[in-house]
């Protein structure tokens, strides 16, 4: 369970997140809305120390994210970044046995990132192609691929569909809902695509003005006003 | 804005700015567990094999021209004999370092910059995080030991080829017998020339890399910022060879 209680960030005199609560409970699958600048990534960013909140704090498992409890923490942690954050200079299966290749060997670490990439719909043929020669949507993939290599408990999506067609935004929001309820992992995704939201969450927050302003369950969220204009309802 | 307050701003920032890239350089330096031989070894490849061939070119044409203004030159006193040891003692002690590290400090500070900005703008170093890897430990520790090592190595190699093309040129156009030449160039030639300026490339070494480094971690704003941080690399090493080497030359021969 990971658990957010009054996390704030300004930059400068600009208040971004202006008092986040937000708990998200094992094995769930939470979605977090919001327009463009509304402070989604800086969230993502406090949870994962990449950037320090002004006040508030992360738990995770009961336990206070801080720099002594925080690498244990990304052991078990996995994240889909939305440009893929591939590295340059590795091939893919390199880059989705990245964690493994650091206790254990090459081949070891190789065979489990090609099993990885057969799980996202990828033949062993593209284990050896570097990033540079990949499509926005195979990129996305192996991006997943990389994700859940090591098995997370927790996985972060930020953006899963952005910059990809209808057809192949599907296949990786199939993607990600079959992975999530075959691995049992608690996810996060930060999203504005709402064909998204139906297809990976099994809640939805929103946050606006730096706040938490509707937290409910996927289902429910037709019939919130609050959503009304997200969901393009306004001028019904 | 009051002048003083302006001033003392400026202060406090550079100071700031100072002890950041110190702490920096210290935790590159010293953050060594774990450490990543392959990134080491590709970094050795890239920083000290790859810089050969145009350190060798430089310190080459650099040997060959400063044979001929010597011999130009002192002529005028009836001194054009010292050729060899003045070109043997100013490519070891001066130029070969020097020119050595400012082409370093072109090829090697720009090409960290460039990639560790890209790698910054791309999200690549947020991924590293999130994979259980210190970026400085993975990126920055292989590049500044790779370049302590290898740029008093490229030195050595540079101070060799430009005494070469003193020799050549000394022997071919000069009128020098080659046997004397080379007797000469050693002949005046002490141990402590030679070690003050592969201590001078190491240190060179590390500017280049701290400058690619620092920039690079720095890097913002898509590709226009990656751009600057190349561009700041660059300078930020050039000039910094030239006050270090002001300073080394103050302290090592005074």
């Amino acid at each position: 369970m990971i658990e957010i209680r009054g996390l704030t960030k300004s930059f400068g005199s600009k208040p971004v997140l202006a008092g986040v609560d937000l708990t998200v409970r094992q094995g769930e699958s939470l979605c977090v809305i919001g327009q463009s600048g509304t402070g989604k990534s800086v969230l993502m960013k406090c949870i994962l120390g990449l950037t320090a909140p002004d006040a508030g704090e992360v738990l995770w498992q009961g336990r206070r994210l801080d720099a002594g409890s925080r690498p244990d923490f990304l052991r078990h942690f996995g994240m889909l970044f939305q440009g893929g954050a591939l590295f340059d200079s590795l091939t893919v299966w390199q880059n989705v046995a990245f964690r493994l290749r650091q206790r254990m060997s090459d081949q070891r670490a190789r065979a489990i990132a090609v099993e990885k990439l057969a799980r996202v719909g990828l033949g062993p043929e593209t284990a050896g192609l570097m990033p540079a020669e990949l499509s926005g949507g195979m990129a996305k993939r192996v991006g997943l691929a990389r994700a859940i290599a090591d098995d997370p408990q927790l996985i972060f999506f930020d953006e899963p569909t952005t910059g990809l067609d209808p057809i192949r935004a599907r296949r990786i929001n199939e993607l990600i809902r079959g992975i999530v309820r075959e691995t049992g992992a608690t996810a996060v995704t930060i999203t504005h695509d709402m064909t998204s939201v139906r297809a990976i969450g099994d809640r939805v927050a929103m946050l606006q003005d730096g706040r938490i302003v509707w937290d409910g369950p996927v289902a429910a969220m037709d019939k919130a006003a609050l959503l009304a204009e997200f969901l393009g309802k306004t001028g019904a | 804005m009051n002048p003083v307050r302006l001033t003392g701003r400026a202060a406090l920032r550079t100071v700031r700015a100072c002890g950041a890239v110190m702490l920096f350089t210290a935790r590159g330096l010293f953050r060594l567990r774990p450490f990543y031989p392959r990134a080491f070894a590709t970094q050795l490849l890239q920083i000290g094999w790859l810089s050969l061939p145009v350190v060798g070119l430089t310190a080459l044409f650099t040997g060959a021209a400063l044979a001929l203004q010597i011999h130009s030159g002192g002529a005028r006193f009836q001194a054009s004999d010292v050729v060899p040891a003045i070109v043997a003692i100013g490519m070891v002690r001066e130029l070969g370092p020097v020119l050595g590290g400012l082409m370093v400090a072109a090829r090697v500070a720009s090409s960290i910059a460039a990639e560790i900005g890209t790698m910054k703008v791309t999200e690549q170093i947020d991924a590293l995080v999130t994979l259980s890897t210190d970026p400085i430990r993975w990126l920055v520790t292989p590049r500044l030991w790779a370049a302590v090592l290898t740029v008093p190595l490229l030195v050595a190699v540079g101070d060799s080829i430009g005494i070469m093309g003193g020799w050549l040129i000394g022997t071919n156009s000069l009128g020098f017998n080659s046997t004397a030449y080379l007797a000469n160039s050693w002949a005046y030639l002490e141990r402590w020339d030679v070690l003050s300026g592969l201590i001078k490339g190491a240190a060179f070494g590390l500017i280049v890399a701290v400058a690619g480094c620092w920039f690079g971690m720095r890097s913002s704003r898509g590709a226009e910022g990656v751009g600057r941080a190349t561009k700041s690399a660059v300078v930020a090493a050039a000039v910094g060879i030239l006050a270090a080497n002001f300073l080394l030359t103050g302290l090592f021969f005074r």
